[in-house]
């Protein structure tokens, strides 16, 4: 009569016809994630940027009516800071007939040649630097003017940051329409 | 004659140890670099050839392009007592529970009479809107808040509390604002302070560039 097949079909028969479960490798391959690791890597170094914040000196001058330093006119040079980054500078005192050949104009760029030539030409004692600073100059002027004396080398005590007068506050302006600065 | 077979070697090269490698570099960079504090206030500081390093612990006076100067007092240990201090010697009357709001301010950047509204009010000004502390001649508030820091420094070493006051600056910030920051500093007394700048390197042949190299050191 009919017969029921009961041996195939979930029973494990071991036999030449069965195949084994074949044994995968646990081997991956791993390049892209070299790959990605790398990434990442050239990612972070190029955009890290390396900018150390630094800190420099400031020392301001006592307000000693006693001790206002008598500056010789010989060794004096004035610079002035002005709007558009334009700097100003005279040696010793105005005159008032000889102005425009004593107020002259430069750029930051020029300044540090003419500090040390200035610095050359005097003796190290007369030697000091007068810093005045226009209400349109920007902090950024000043500090540079600042770090422009110690790359010269100029020593502390040598250079001073003094309040600017109305005389040369309109000297700057009429040398601003003058050269067409805005 | 038999044929030579010449051994067939698998171009598969293990990867693990680059792999390794890769990462172990990335992990390095990403913990030893240093993450900079979120800038609140975007300032870009000028340049200077100075190299030391700004300290951790510091009284920062911001100036911002717009005129506004902040004031971030960093120094947590104290910052409580110059709080305490401002609020007693300017008569603000700020209750406790104000206080403590104000001690977790990030930087104070109201005029004084616009603490306590600003302080109650239930969503924060933006850092952009925020007034800043009056700093011209006629109301320089600048001075009552360096007052108050040194009144909490004071009996300390004057030499720590001169290390730690920085000032820092947007280029374009005008040359009368960072008078006003002067000023307040010299009505305390205080002569000596910090700017911070990014450090740039010396012009070669400079008079400063021949003192390094000469291994002179000039402070």
């Amino acid at each position: 009569m009919a017969e029921i097949d009961t041996s195939s079909g979930g029973g494990h028969k071991k036999g030449p016809g069965v195949k084994k479960a074949k044994k995968l490798s646990t081997r991956v391959d791993l390049t892209p994630m070299v790959d990605l690791g790398f990434l990442l890597l050239t990612f972070f170094v190029f955009t890290t940027t390396m900018s150390q914040a630094t800190a420099m000196n400031m020392n301001e001058p006592k307000e000693d009516k006693d001790q206002i330093l008598k500056v010789k006119n010989s060794g004096a040079m004035t610079i002035l800071l002005g709007k558009g980054d334009q700097v100003y500078y005279y040696f010793g005192q105005l005159e008032a007939d000889k102005l425009s050949e004593e107020f002259k104009s430069t750029s930051f760029k020029e300044i540090r040649q003419l500090i040390v030539d200035k610095k050359k030409a005097t003796p190290i004692d007369d030697l000091m630097y007068i810093i005045k600073s226009d209400s349109k100059s920007t902090f950024k002027n000043s500090i540079d003017i600042l770090d422009e004396m110690s790359i010269c080398g100029v020593p502390p005590g040598h250079y001073a940051e003094v309040d600017i007068t109305p005389a040369e506050q309109e000297l700057i302006r009429q040398t601003e329409i003058a050269n067409g600065i805005q | 004659m038999p044929k030579v077979k010449l051994p067939r070697k698998s171009t598969n090269v293990d990867m693990t140890a680059m792999c390794d490698v890769a990462f172990l570099l990335l992990t390095f960079f990403i913990l030893a670099t240093k993450q900079k504090p979120p800038e609140v206030l975007a300032v870009t500081p000028p340049s200077s050839v100075s190299s030391k390093a700004v300290p951790d612990k510091s009284i920062m006076f911001t100036m911002t392009k717009e005129g506004k100067v902040f004031l971030m007092l960093g120094d947590e240990t104290k910052k409580g007592d110059i709080l305490e201090n401002i609020n007693l010697t300017k008569a603000l009357n700020l209750s406790q529970a104000e206080m403590a709001k104000w001690k977790k301010e990030e930087f104070i950047g109201v005029p004084l009479n616009m603490v306590k509204s600003s302080l109650n009010r239930a969503d924060k000004i933006p850092a952009t809107q925020l007034p800043g502390i009056p700093n011209d001649s006629t109301n320089n508030e600048l001075v009552d808040w360096v007052r108050s820091i040194t009144n909490v420094y004071a009996g300390g070493n004057q030499r720590d509390l001169e290390q730690m006051l920085m000032v820092k600056g947007d280029n374009d910030a005008l040359y009368p604002i960072f008078k006003n920051v002067k000023m307040a500093f010299k009505k305390n007394e205080i002569y000596k302070f910090r700017i911070v700048t990014n450090s740039e390197a010396v012009p070669i042949g400079s008079e400063l560039y021949k003192q390094a190299i000469s291994g002179d050191k000039n402070d």
